[in-house]
């Protein structure tokens, strides 16, 4: 991007804005269980050993999960959100030039202002810089594959990269993962923390990935797939992809009309 | 038809796989790239409190280590304060102390780390107080949305039996799972912990 951010700088949701009540410090809304893949999901088979079988207990918030680590500028470098330059040794790393980015908002379709965003993926090949990974598509010497971003006050973020390519992995014999790029983001308190990926619209791996299809939900799979933003490219430079990351959203305590110990 | 509502729906949960180390510790997968990173040390020589190691293992439906897994904490600091707005209780604030730290299993013996403080009791929204506890968030390959739970700690007994949220725990014998217990080795304070995903002991694990 030559330090120049991407020509979106201010986006808007093509979505009807909803009625955001004032910000307070109550707890996060309940957290819609239906949209998330259930822990068990023998169609991924890593599930089946690694998913609790006892009922969750149902917490309020409380400070506890109210509060989160707060991070800022000072946590990350000025290449951090450029993967096209934060490993490179020799010259570029190969693939294709892309920019992703989006607003992480809260279910009340506030920005999350501030918060930290995390992305790891694989190179253009399909292969991950990681020692315990051993698929034959080749590393990229000027390729790391990860970086990270603060978002700006309206909770804007952005990155640049190349796309990243699908890869072979072990569930059934010819299992193969959409293109995807990991994403990890904070929020304000530490039960809005969430993982997830973003896919690439139009990729046919999306409707056979046993990973993808333990979202029960299809609108909320749906929701993963980023689309093609013609508008926020840069001319003869890269494509872009939008993708906007919805966090809970926060109680508001209108009135304190609770007595103290109960 | 009412007026609709328009909320939007939270962004679905994936899996952070078995590369989670790229993202999120890189050092772990083999290379060196940001400046700065983050740790399994919540501690500078400057932080007030009772140095403590946290040393556990997250344990699959065969009784297996997880050797891929990454846990994160979230605590408040040795007066009881978490380094948030939010928190607007009394006791006195650290700045330099964010209360926040992420390690990966080893990739051999499943043992998570983290060199900490033992937190303070909290007093949370209420005014009621609460026993020192560190918030888990447990993350890994297979684990399609990340698991909460919580340590308290074994030298706590009366705090322990008086915490509001370990009495919410139907069962006695679950709210042991939750206990981390305390020895010293070599001059340090550890505190173990052991969470079962499975079985008869089972951890428990919070919807918060």
């Amino acid at each position: 991007m030559n330090a120049q951010a991407p020509a979106l700088q201010d986006p808007r949701l093509n979505r009807p804005e909803p009625l955001a009540p004032p910000l307070g410090d109550g707890g996060f809304f309940q957290r819609d269980r239906s949209i998330h893949p259930p822990a068990h999901a023998p169609g991924y088979k890593s599930s089946v050993l690694r998913s609790p079988r006892q009922s969750l207990l149902s917490l309020e918030g409380s400070v506890s999960e109210i509060t989160g680590p707060v991070f800022g500028h000072n946590d990350l470098g000025p290449l951090d959100n450029d993967l096209i330059r934060n490993y490179a040794k020799d010259g570029d790393p190969v693939g294709e030039r892309i920019i992703v980015h989006g607003r992480v908002l809260d279910e009340t379709g506030r920005g999350v202002p501030n918060t930290l965003v995390e992305f790891w993926q694989a190179n253009a090949g399909g292969r991950y810089r990681h020692k315990k990974d051993t698929y034959l598509a080749p590393i990229d010497p000027n390729f790391g594959g990860c970086g990270r971003a603060l978002t700006d006050d309206t909770g804007y973020y952005y990155f640049r990269t190349v796309k990243p390519g699908p890869y072979p992995w072990r569930n059934y014999v010819n299992s193969w993962r959409p293109a995807h790029i990991h994403f990890s983001v904070f929020g304000s308190g530490f039960a809005q923390r969430l993982i997830t990926q973003m896919y690439f619209e139009g990729d046919p791996l999306i409707p056979i990935c046993p990973i993808l299809t333990t979202i029960p939900d299809k609108d909320a799979l749906d929701r993963l797939v980023a689309p093609l933003d013609l508008n926020a490219s840069a001319p003869f430079d890269s494509l872009a992809y939008r993708f906007d990351i919805v966090l809970r959203g926060q109680r508001s305590t209108y009135f304190e009309n609770r007595t103290a110990g109960n | 038809m009412p007026q609709p509502l328009n909320y939007l729906k939270e962004t679905a949960s994936q899996t952070a796989g078995p590369y989670v180390h790229i993202g999120l510790i890189p050092a772990m997968a083999g290379f060196d790239i940001f400046e700065k990173n983050f740790s399994n040390v919540l501690t500078t020589p400057d932080t007030e409190g009772e140095r403590i190691t946290l040393e556990g293992k997250v344990i699959d439906g065969t009784g297996t280590p997880l050797r891929d897994v990454l846990l994160e904490i979230w605590q408040a600091n040795a007066a009881g304060r978490y380094n948030h707005p939010a928190d607007r209780s009394a006791g006195a604030l650290q700045q330099e102390f964010r209360g926040w730290g992420r390690a990966g299993s080893d990739f051999e013996s499943g043992l998570v780390t983290f060199e900490t403080i033992k937190p303070g009791a909290i007093t949370d929204r209420a005014g009621r107080t609460c026993a020192p506890h560190i918030n888990v968030w447990i993350v890994a390959r297979g684990i399609n949305i990340g698991l909460n739970t919580r340590l308290y700690f074994s030298d706590e007994e009366a705090a322990n039996a008086a915490d509001p949220v370990l009495n919410l725990i139907e069962q006695p014998i679950r709210r042991s799972t939750l206990v981390a217990k305390r020895s010293e080795r070599g001059g340090k304070v550890v505190y173990s912990f052991t969470i079962n995903l499975q079985g008869p002991e089972e951890t428990v694990f919070f919807d918060v």
